[in-house]
């Protein structure tokens, strides 16, 4: 068959029984992808944010490190939106011609003020690191330097002061930009359930309920996730610390970080239990009212994809870390499992809502088996398929090592370095 | 503290956009707004499936193909027939293989024999783009790349689409699909440049049995509005509230 | 005052500043809303005109009796009389400038559309004269035999 006839979706999809033509899975794996980015984003927002808004002094390390980790996100959550697009050479058109109507379009500009605002934070904290930089550097030998101080010097945008006051300042702006930015980050998140929610033609979609479980389980993610990381990059960094033989004991590295885990944990778990509520709410009432659709969804979701949704989210992703996390005796090695199994979870989640949704037809009686491309043989089945999906998960580390280079984000000094 | 108040004149104007949003979603969905804008045309169209008619020789989706550059081998298509045959054990058997393109020249549905003495029903149901009046499709597009005309129909801006498939997911009805060859959404227009000279959609040119009918809502004199307006006639899915301009004589309980 | 606090709030308006000169540009200057409110209405209003010129294919019986006149006396006294030229000689567009002969269409699988029997009580399927295609001169077209401009005619 010729490039020409490959219609959209036709190599992933496979239908059983009656499906209307015209239909595929549309929506596939960079549709499950987006969703769980923007949802680590919101997430490690919030995790910076308690800190900053609700001073919680022991998240304080950590805050710094998701505010900076947030910002290696932005970029990649709308990356899975730029493989998805079947025009993507048009993807700026939500900007220049928002049809406001549309929960995507929206978007579009929250996500746009969701990036200022984050970007600006990050100015406030780490101006006067910046300012030390373009000193330090002034003078150095060396390309590298060079090019290194005129980054520092943008990064300025040419404020210099360095008073107390001008500090006090940066830290007050930096406190009302995270205070803004939580509802700005369940904005988005909250969106991001919207355009599910809102789609009365799909009956699995179709809820005023979810937004809200995208936002706590966006949350859930992001604290997860940003718990996780730190956890590994400390443990790398004690681990070689001692392998140097450095003054700092190493349970004396450990005990610092256990009230960081321990604190941040308690949040983990309280937006867990609203997610899984509010998703318990949701099945039970559908099953209790039993609408038209209620047939052909109670066979997926009890059928074929029974052990996606009660297995692999529910148990594993669900149930399991929650137990991990409540024991007492929490050792380091558990939280990190209980993490990992929270972040396979909420992609879980992801993945049967929007591949769920579209596992039976429009015409609820028939339904479609989702086969996600491996090997790609071409550039939509990269695109859609594992390897995009790998892409999409590997890119915001690359990021995150890039802009750390510049905003370092893992050091313990109070002045920001 | 006056700096920390004029930090927040960045943010009053981010967060007045991001709250605007939903509150003017509000204001642009009035159905009463849409209604009168649409009123004063002197066209809205409309159309009339008889499936009592219907013989499932697909001819229709054959045209429409050909008269809108669907490529033919491609499995989408703008209008499509279903087959529908319901049997004493209280099973209904459906298929549309290659939406009715071909015709249906034999009783095998899904390679599964069905004996004529089993049949209860048995009947086809031709399918298209109902133009609704208030299109679930137009609401959600995030560029404003599909739009209603003044005379009901939908379209699709080629040139500005950007290929998100929002219009496709919120269709109740599954008429759209994205063009393999244009890489956008696209579904029948009940052939605008055709109606727009005074022609018949190609589909209702070929049928040859009558099954398919064109209508001008707006034309007391237009015998296809007469039968709509004053006889028994049903649309699809009315509960998603889209107002669908596709109407149905015959329509059956079993038609989904 | 520190004003360097509003550093960011110039970059921001700036941003924003870059997409509406962009937008001078990059949208079209008949974009907006034309004819009904923002939700159905919002598009570029050219784009109406593009697909009402868009090009026709099927030109309709009564363009073809202007030159095939007899062809369709024949046709219109017989059982096919409903059925369109088209159908079977395809879409004529410009006929005969360029395409002088439209790509005539013989195949069984084509009557078959009709023909082939189907026992479904509530169509008029059972009414047509038709066929079990395997029991009826498998290797042959229809057309060998049946006169398609008026298909009472049998040729021996």
């Amino acid at each position: 068959m010729s490039e020409e006839l490959i219609v959209h979706g036709i190599e992933w999809t496979v239908k059983e029984l009656f499906v209307y033509p015209n239909e595929y899975i549309y929506w596939s794996i960079q549709i499950v992808m987006y969703p769980y980015m923007t949802g680590l984003v919101a997430g490690a927002f919030v995790l910076s944010s308690l800190y900053h808004v609700f001073g919680q002094k022991e998240l304080k390390e950590i805050a710094q490190f998701s505010l900076v980790f947030s910002l290696a996100l932005l970029p990649v959550a709308a990356l899975p939106l730029l493989l998805h697009l079947q025009q993507p050479m048009r993807a700026m058109e939500p900007l220049l011609t928002p049809h406001f109507t549309s929960a995507i379009a929206a978007f579009g500009i929250v996500f746009t003020a969701y990036a200022l605002i984050v970007l600006s934070e990050i100015w406030f904290v780490y101006r006067e690191y910046f300012i030390a930089q373009v000193h330090a550097l002034k003078g150095e030998p060396g390309l590298a330097n060079a090019m290194s101080r005129i980054v520092y010097r943008v990064l300025t945008i040419g404020a210099y002061d360095v008073s107390e006051e001008a500090l006090r300042v940066d830290k007050k702006a930096a406190t009302i930009l995270a205070a803004i930015g939580i509802p700005v980050a369940c904005f988005l998140h909250g969106y991001a359930g919207f355009i599910f929610g809102s789609v009365k033609a799909n009956a699995l979609w179709m809820s005023p309920l979810m937004p809200v479980i995208f936002i706590m389980s966006a949350v859930v993610s992001g604290i997860a996730l940003c718990m996780l990381t730190y956890i590994v990059i400390m443990e790398w960094q004690a681990f070689r610390r001692r392998r140097k033989g450095s003054g700092v004991e190493a349970s004396e590295i450990k005990g610092a970080e256990k009230e960081i885990i321990n604190q941040a944990t308690r949040y983990l778990l309280g937006f867990l239990i609203a997610a899984i509520s509010l998703e318990m709410l949701d099945l039970i009432f559908r099953g209790y009212t039993a609408m038209k659709s209620w047939d052909i969804l109670r066979s997926v979701m009890y059928g074929k994809d029974f052990v996606n949704i009660f297995v692999l989210q529910y148990t594993l992703g669900n149930l399991v870390p929650f137990v991990l996390l409540i024991l007492p005796g929490r050792t380091l090695k558990r939280t990190v499992l209980a993490l990992l199994l929270v972040l396979f979870g909420v992609f879980m989640m992801r993945w049967n809502v929007v591949i769920g949704g579209q596992a039976f037809s429009l015409s609820f009686s028939g339904y479609m088996h989702y086969e996600i491309p491996v090997i790609p043989h071409s550039i939509e089945t990269f695109k859609e398929g594992v390897f995009g999906a790998l892409t999409v998960i590997a890119t915001p580390f690359v990021l995150f090592w890039i802009i750390n280079k510049f905003v370092p984000s893992l050091r313990r000094d109070a002045r920001g370095s | 503290m006056t700096c920390s108040r004029r930090d927040f004149l960045k943010d009053a104007v981010g967060g007045t956009l991001a709250s605007a949003l939903p509150l003017s979603a509000f204001v642009f969905l009035s159905t009463d707004e849409a209604k009168a804008a649409i009123a004063d045309s002197k066209v809205r169209w409309a159309f009339l499936v008889d499936t009592t008619k219907c013989i499932g020789c697909g001819l229709c989706v054959k045209a429409c193909k050909t008269e809108n550059e669907i490529p033919y081998d491609a499995a989408v298509t703008r209008t499509w027939v279903e087959r529908y045959v319901v049997t004493k054990d209280g099973k209904t058997h459906i298929d549309s293989p290659m939406g009715g393109r071909d015709g249906y020249t034999t009783d095998l549905i899904r390679d599964e024999e069905i004996e004529p003495e089993d049949i209860d029903k048995a009947f086809f149901v031709p399918k298209l783009c109902n133009q609704c009046d208030n299109p679930a499709c137009v609401q959600v597009c995030p560029v404003g790349a599909t739009y209603q005309t003044n005379d009901g129909i939908v379209l699709v801006d080629r040139d500005w689409c950007i290929g998100c498939g929002y219009c496709i997911m919120a269709c109740p009805y599954g008429v759209r699909f994205f063009h393999p060859e244009h890489k956008v959404a696209d579904k029948c227009n009940f052939c605008y440049h055709r109606i727009s000279k005074g022609m018949e959609p190609a589909c209702v040119e070929c049928c040859s049995f009558g099954a398919r009918r064109l209508a001008n809502l707006r034309d007391p004199d237009d015998p296809v509005t007469k039968i709509i307006t004053t006889e028994r006639v049903a649309v699809l899915k009315d509960e998603y509230g889209t107002k669908p301009h596709v109407f149905y004589i015959g329509l059956d309980a079993n038609v989904r | 005052m520190k004003w360097h606090v509003l550093r960011p709030l110039w970059v921001a308006i700036g941003l924003v500043g870059a997409i509406f000169v962009a937008r001078e540009f990059l949208v079209p200057d008949d974009f907006g809303v034309h004819g009904q409110n923002f939700t159905y209405g919002f598009h570029r209003l050219s784009n109406v005109q593009e697909w009402k010129d868009f090009p026709v294919k099927y030109q309709g019986r009564e363009s073809c009796e202007e030159c095939h006149e007899e062809n369709l006396t024949a046709l219109n006294g017989s059982t096919h009389q409903t059925v369109e030229c088209e159908n079977c000689h395809g879409p004529s567009i410009d006929h005969p400038d360029p395409n002088e002969f439209l790509p005539l269409d013989k195949d069984r699988a084509l009557c078959l559309r009709c023909h082939a029997f189907l026992d479904y009580p509530n169509t008029d399927r059972g009414a047509l004269v038709s066929i079990v295609d395997r029991t009826h001169k498998r290797r042959y077209e229809c057309v060998k035999c049946h006169n398609p401009h008026d298909p009472k005619e049998y040729y021996e």
